[in-house]
């Protein structure tokens, strides 16, 4: 069991695995070959978060609404347990997230870096990027108007 | 009395089949996707998933397809489903002054930092029915232009740098849930924000009218709109550290209003808050007005006696999935309370009539 990541490492892992699209993570995770052998602690399981906001963006919090969220943890044959919380319903995906997030605590953690996170990581920018363009292609220019002969 | 409760199943199942069939509509027409209402109808998914309560494309486009286009309906079936789901937790509160923003615009500051954004706006079309949409055609690409990478900073943090606007006071308390404990008054705002924010957009839109028609005016200026996207983060406690496990699009409205001070504050704006889930701009000013014109106690104005001042009024209207059920409910077998009304009118008109014949008689006699 390879330990040289930290808790942001996982962090970024896991956050990447639970906002991608299923389509694409399935494809890559497919893709890149690996198939450990698991046994589920928890099976995939669909369920809520209540998401918060505070008022006027920076008070006392309050009950925004909920979001569905599927959730799964396994163990690796060596013992090494993966969390998967992804946003949606879909079982299959919260079940790829919690073995990608197993595989990267081992050494199979660049093989998965490169094939599925990097990729994912990736095009995510470049949609946040492209939204964020057309944005500022929105954006007023005010310029003033000359009046009158002063 | 002997009531008929049997014999419906039949006429029902058949309803029911009918139902799907006229739901499916003319065959010859192809069958709309779920991905179609999801990219195509994004608006109607946003206000089922904001009055819904539930924050899940996929599951409101189902609703909508569903319920033939009814939205209350489409709000109804998603709060069914809500109540099913196990609740894992609560979010960290989404930061929006983080918001990736599609849209961001001010009525207050035309030079606002980070600029007016106008984002995919129906403001300044001409509101003209567009007959090439009638057509199948292909869309252009929208301009692109260099995006701004840092974050777009909230416009009350200017007129907080001055001490000009209220602060809002920062905590951490756990706000109450009226999903899990039921409503009682007075509400704190915790507690009115989400009431406000799965509450029915007209029923809101028409209160916020109401105060700028002059019931409770509090003169309400959008110091800042703003649409876009969030992390939504939640610590999760076999980890221990907190991950994003989502992302949601989110409308918020701070609004900037009169405030005359009181003997211990000096005179400065005061707030309104919208938050909703979405692009649902109609409603997040809506509920900015509104939540504004609820804190009139603590911002130590008069009772008006306006309706949008009445809390629980308010709250206890806005509801369009209670008031629904209630409404409709007057239409579903009630003979056996229509049978004892008729009895009880026909007794009181026999009374009348017995009662005339003998005043008649009477004079009839003198």
């Amino acid at each position: 069991m390879n330990t040289t990541f930290s808790a942001e490492d996982r962090k970024g892992w896991m956050s990447l695995l639970a906002t991608a699209d299923e389509a694409r993570l399935t494809e890559l995770w497919q893709d890149c070959g690996a198939n450990p052998v698991c046994e589920f602690l928890r099976a995939p399981e669909a369920g809520g978060v209540m998401v918060r906001g505070r008022m006027g963006g920076s008070g006392a919090p309050f009950n925004l609404g909920e979001m569905t969220v599927t959730r799964c943890a396994l163990s690796l044959e060596d013992g090494t347990v993966g969390h998967g919380y992804v946003q949606g319903r879909s079982k299959a995906k919260a079940e790829i997230a919690a073995k990608v997030d197993a595989l990267m605590q081992t050494a199979a953690a660049g093989v998965l870096r490169d094939a599925v996170l990097a990729p994912l990581a990736a095009e995510r920018q470049v949609q946040k990027d492209l939204r964020a363009a057309k944005a500022a292609a929105t954006k007023v220019e005010f310029f003033t108007m000359v009046r009158g002969e002063d | 009395m002997y009531v008929a409760v049997k014999g419906g199943e039949r006429a029902i199942e058949n309803a029911h089949a009918w139902l799907a069939e006229e739901r499916r509509g003319d065959k010859n027409v192809s069958e709309l996707s779920l991905a179609q209402i999801r990219e195509q109808l994004s608006l109607a998914v946003n206000r089922v998933m904001a009055e819904g309560s539930l924050y899940d494309p996929d599951l409101a486009a189902l609703a909508i397809k569903q319920s033939r286009g009814d939205l209350i309906e489409a709000i109804f079936l998603i709060r069914a489903y809500r109540t099913t789901l196990p609740r894992f937790g609560c979010s960290q509160a989404v930061k929006t002054g983080d918001m990736a923003c599609d849209r961001r615009i001010s009525a207050t500051f035309k030079d606002a930092p980070g600029g007016q954004v106008l984002g995919p706006t129906f403001d300044y079309t001409h509101r003209l029915l567009d007959f090439k949409l009638a057509a199948e055609g292909e869309v252009p690409d929208a301009p692109v232009a260099k995006p701004r990478k840092e974050a777009t900073p909230h416009i009350t943090e200017f007129l907080q740098g001055e001490d000009i606007i209220e602060r809002e006071p920062s905590s951490d308390a756990v706000p109450g849930d009226l999903t899990r404990e039921p409503m009682s008054y007075p509400a704190d705002r915790a507690v009115r924000l989400q009431s406000l924010t799965r509450g029915d957009e007209g029923f809101i839109l028409g209160m916020a009218y109401s105060t700028q028609r002059g019931y409770a005016r509090n003169h309400a200026f959008v110091g800042e709109l703003r649409i876009g996207t969030v992390p939504v983060e939640m610590e999760i406690p076999e980890l221990g550290f907190a991950i994003e496990i989502g992302e949601v699009e989110l409308t918020e409205c701070e609004t900037v209003n009169q405030f005359k001070g009181s003997k211990t504050v000096p005179p400065q704006f005061t707030r309104g808050y919208g938050l909703v889930f979405g692009q649902s701009e109609r409603k997040s000013i809506a509920m900015a007005l509104v939540d504004r014109a609820l804190r009139w106690e603590e911002l130590g104005e008069d009772n008006l006696g306006a309706p949008a001042q009445d809390e629980e009024f308010v709250l206890s209207h806005a509801d369009n999935i209670q008031a629904t059920g209630f409404l409709e409910h007057i239409k579903l077998p009630h003979y056996v309370d229509f049978q004892s009304e008729l009895e009880l009118v026909r007794k009181l008109r026999r009374e009348a009539a017995e009662l005339s014949e003998t005043l008649a008689a009477r004079e009839a006699a003198q």
